[in-house]
């Protein structure tokens, strides 16, 4: 029996919790006697009230995009992947083999094949996890976690004794050339004679994203290999049934999630820093995983989440910049984000959905 | 037709052991009880039956405390009162059985008789208490088990009978027993039936929850019909017959009987040789099974659940438990399938000709949070028919849909609606819809009318005999007697993982089934269960 209407599931519940979230936050700011609306202000002007904080926004909204993404493809495959950060770094791995091992011709031909080193080295790095489950049966959250702390392992192992230049202090690859570098949006905007956020790090990585989402939304509701996908995860005993075996699903699904995590690193390695630096990905993959939630794990809302994500992002930098309140409080807001669009989901739903049943049970009176 | 909502037999002067008026109760938009009254006189055994989701199990939780209804009210011996949880209903001479045994495995029959009516801190005295009480009810009402045996060492019919103590020990006058032959033999019921008898008999009240008709007709002085949540009528028992019950459930004249012709049998489809299945924990599950099954016949397996027909189904559909060991030969049409590997799975075995409905549909059969279309074609999904490029045809998938539940009559007719939206009868529907459409050389086929009303019971079993005269191949599986009697052509028992004979005739009586699904052959002495072929 469907208890409320679609708008009311999909917009209206995430909306609540997020208005929630955000007086309750409000009220911290207050607690610690700075006034919340100034913030609100400063993070709304901050993050989307210029080009140059949209060119922000923009660039941690792709990244969360992939993540998202990432958590998404796993979820409908009844597997919660929490290894998107550790995906991601290897990703970035690739992009940074790619870019450095060949004399690229130009970023064009660059892109495609830096997308296929980071989706390789982030499907690798799923494929492990994957493996031990459907092998050994070990549990996917747990081996996730271990795998992004053995990357960031690895990661430090590679960029402090292979990959470091010679004679250089800094742990990270040298710049890649500058044939591989990104076109930004500014840059695309400045080709039709228009000022857009100029320095800023948004680039061409935006519109892979926005196509990513819409390839995923054709795998998974217009594929067969989606329908098993959604089959496996919501009932295995009928997936067995139908002789759809568990071992490719749960080996396909987290590949694929693997590869999405792995190709953040096209916005971060390839587009903003042109070099992988250590702990790259900064904790944009369990961002991924509120994305996939608050999102309900469909591409759309995996994108509106995202754009939320990156204004929090963006506009807590801000807030850190241009007021006394400390970095730190930034984390508790998205915190609160999180676990009322996320953990606090019923809260807010339960009740609306009585709501809107006593609505209709006099209606039908 | 019989109406009205007063007592047929009893004493009309002492006021009714239960009483209800008006009692309704809605879930969200679906009221799921409207304006129920009944009374049940003292010392009478009283049927409620309905078709599956008439409300049946809501009034009985409304009984038991477990909700509150939003009208009406109820009266135990002329006295109203408020049934606000369990406790108060207990305190009010309710005990309820509950169709899935509500025991603690590990604890013993004496254990689990007081938990939760322990006289205080300590433990002794009230087991000791309990013990004479045990050995006084089980003098008094035939009702025999061993006080210190594990929970997990009984059989179903024990088990039944410590639910039933249970409710006793806490002075219950009045007992409910929901759906309670649905995991006994005949014969465990009949003694089921004899206990209730003797409860009734000692001035008790009890109230019998069930679809079965013939358990109605055999066991109760009353019956109340219940449709859509509405008490259609209260009937005496010896005033009615199956036939005009089963009317009055459905709204229409119903056939109980499949009307049939004789089979005509033709090469095998189906021949197992020597099949054994050794699971995981090393358990013989299947022990040296022969069995065929020919085109143009159905052959039914009967036996009470867990003696191996399961595990039988799933090997034959091609997916089992992980871990088990095979052993033997399946062939289909003559040709040896393999038992392992890549080639035995639930879509190698379709490709060969072998639909399957699966005997738990909500787990198996059916995605219950996918919409019906998706439902339709699962299994059949990578059929060259609903590909479209690189991409699956959705668009055709809906339209076949839309068509097939037109032809089956499933309600509502929306292939849009989430499977668990639907209610028993039509999801089955949707399952044989999609099994018996893809024309399979070998419908297996496991408790296809189980929680399935009788209108859509009538409707899958002419299905099925309807694909038999088609010329197929058919294995069915059913714990209901009644309906193995009935469908199949040939009738095999299976007990303990054995095959105890292919070959009885549909008529075969109740209690000669009845005797093979125990073990014991009839006329015969015991099997005892475990010894090794």
């Amino acid at each position: 029996m469907e208890t409320m209407p679609k708008w009311a599931d999909l917009i209206l519940t995430p909306l609540i919790s997020l208005l929630l979230a955000f007086a309750i936050s409000g009220l911290v700011i207050l607690a610690i006697g700075e006034n919340p609306w100034e913030a609100l202000k400063v993070m709304v002007t901050g993050a989307l009230g210029s080009s140059y904080g949209w060119g922000f926004t923009l660039y941690y909204t792709t990244n969360f995009i992939f993540t998202g993404l990432a958590v998404a493809v796993a979820y409908h495959a009844g597997l919660f992947n929490i290894g998107g950060e550790g995906q991601a770094s290897l990703g970035g791995l690739g992009v940074a083999l790619v870019c450095l091992s060949l004399p690229w011709p130009g970023w064009w031909l660059a892109l495609p094949a830096a997308m296929i080193g980071a989706a390789l080295f982030g499907a690798l790095w799923a494929l492990i996890p994957a493996v031990l489950q459907a092998r050994r049966g070990s549990h996917i959250v747990i081996t996730t976690i271990m795998f992004n702390f053995i990357a960031a392992a690895l990661l430090n192992y590679l960029l402090v004794n292979v990959l470091r230049p010679v004679g250089s202090m800094d742990p990270s690859t040298p710049r890649f050339p500058a044939e591989t570098h990104l076109p930004s949006i500014s840059d695309i905007m400045a080709g039709f004679g228009v000022s857009w956020g100029q320095h800023t790090p948004a680039n061409v990585t935006l519109i892979v994203a926005l196509i990513a989402c819409l390839l995923v939304w054709m795998l998974i509701w217009h594929t067969r290999l989606g329908y098993e996908i959604r089959a496996f995860g919501k009932s295995e005993p009928a997936a067995l049934y139908a002789g759809i075996s568990p071992t490719r699903i749960i080996i396909t699904a987290m590949m694929i999630s693997g590869a999405l995590a792995g190709l953040m690193a096209i916005n971060n390695v390839m587009g903003e820093a042109e070099r992988l630096l250590m702990n790259s990905v900064e904790g944009a993959g369990f961002i991924g995983i509120a994305v996939a939630l608050m999102g309900r794990n469909h591409p759309a809302g995996v994108l509106l989440a995202a754009l939320l994500f990156g204004f929090l992002y963006q506009g807590g930098g801000e807030l850190a910049l241009w007021t006394s309140i400390p970095r730190e409080l930034i984390t508790v807001i998205q915190a609160l984000v999180i676990l009322f669009t996320g953990a606090l989901d019923n809260m807010v739903r339960m009740p609306l959905e009585r709501l809107f049943l006593a609505r209709r049970r006099r209606g039908a009176r | 037709m019989p109406t009205g909502a007063a007592g047929g037999a009893g004493v009309p002067q002492t006021p009714p052991a239960i009483e209800l008026r008006g009692i309704s109760k809605a879930f969200g938009p679906v009221q799921a009880d409207r304006d129920i009254s009944m009374a049940v006189p003292r010392g009478t055994i009283h049927g409620i039956i309905g078709e599956n989701g008439a409300g049946k199990s809501t009034l009985m939780s409304i009984l038991y405390g477990f909700y509150r209804p939003d009208a009406g009210e109820i009266l135990i011996d002329g006295t109203p009162i408020a049934i606000s949880d369990s406790q108060t209903a207990i305190r009010a001479g309710i005990g309820m059985v509950f169709q899935h045994f509500k025991l603690v495995r590990n604890f013993t029959v004496l254990e689990n008789v007081i938990l939760g009516a322990e006289d205080g801190g300590l433990l002794r005295p009230s087991l000791s208490r309990a013990r004479k009480e045990l050995r006084r009810l089980a003098d008094e009402y035939g009702l025999d088990v061993d006080p210190d045996a594990l929970i997990e060492e009984l059989s179903v019919g024990h088990q039944q009978r410590v639910e039933i103590l249970k409710a006793l020990y806490r002075n219950a006058n009045i007992l409910i027993l929901d759906e309670p032959t649905g995991v006994l033999t005949p014969a465990e019921a009949d003694h089921l039936f004899r206990i209730l008898r003797g409860l009734r008999d000692q001035g008790k009240t009890i109230i019998l929850i069930t679809h079965k008709l013939r358990e109605i007709v055999d066991s109760t002085d009353n019956v109340s019909v219940i449709r859509r949540g509405e008490i259609v009528g209260t009937v005496r028992t010896a005033d009615t017959s199956p036939e005009q019950l089963a009317e009055m459930m459905v709204g229409r004249k119903v056939l109980l009987n499949v009307e049939k012709a004789p089979a005509q049998p033709g090469a095998p489809v189906l021949d197992i040789t020597r099949l054994r299945m050794i699971d995981r924990d090393g358990v013989e599950r299947l022990r040296d099974i022969d069995l065929t099954v020919r085109r143009g016949e159905i052959v039914g397996i009967a036996g009470v659940s867990g003696n191996g027909q399961t595990q039988l189904l799933e090997i034959i559909g091609g997916f089992g438990e992980p871990g088990a060991t095979l052993m033997g030969e399946i062939a289909i049409n003559g040709k040896a399938i393999p038992l392992h590997g890549y080639g035995a799975n639930g879509r190698t075995r379709r490709k060969l000709g072998i639909g399957h409905v699966p005997e738990d549909r909500q787990t198996e059969g059916l995605i219950m949070d996918f919409a019906a279309w998706e439902n339709a074609v699962f299994g059949y999904h990578d059929a060259p028919e609903w590909q479209k490029g690189p991409l699956m045809d959705n668009a055709a998938i809906r339209a076949d849909t839309e068509s097939r539940m037109a032809r089956f009559d499933v309600r509502p007719p929306n292939p849009e609606l989430a499977a668990r939206n639907f209610s028993g009868g039509n999801q089955q529907k949707i399952v044989v819809a999609r099994e018996i459409e893809r024309n399979p050389d070998l419908l297996l086929i496991g408790q296809p009318t189980r929680g399935v009303d009788i209108g859509a019971i009538e409707f899958i079993h002419r299905q099925i005999v309807a694909l038999r005269d088609q010329g197929k191949a058919i294995l069915l599986i059913s714990v209901e007697l009644d309906e193995i009697r009935a469908l199949s052509d040939r009738i095999a028992v299976m007990f303990d993982g054995r095959i105890m004979g292919q070959d009885h005739p549909p008529d075969t009586s109740a209690s000669d089934l009845g005797c093979l699904m125990a073990g014991v052959s009839p006329g015969g002495a015991p099997m005892t269960k475990g010894t090794g072929a």
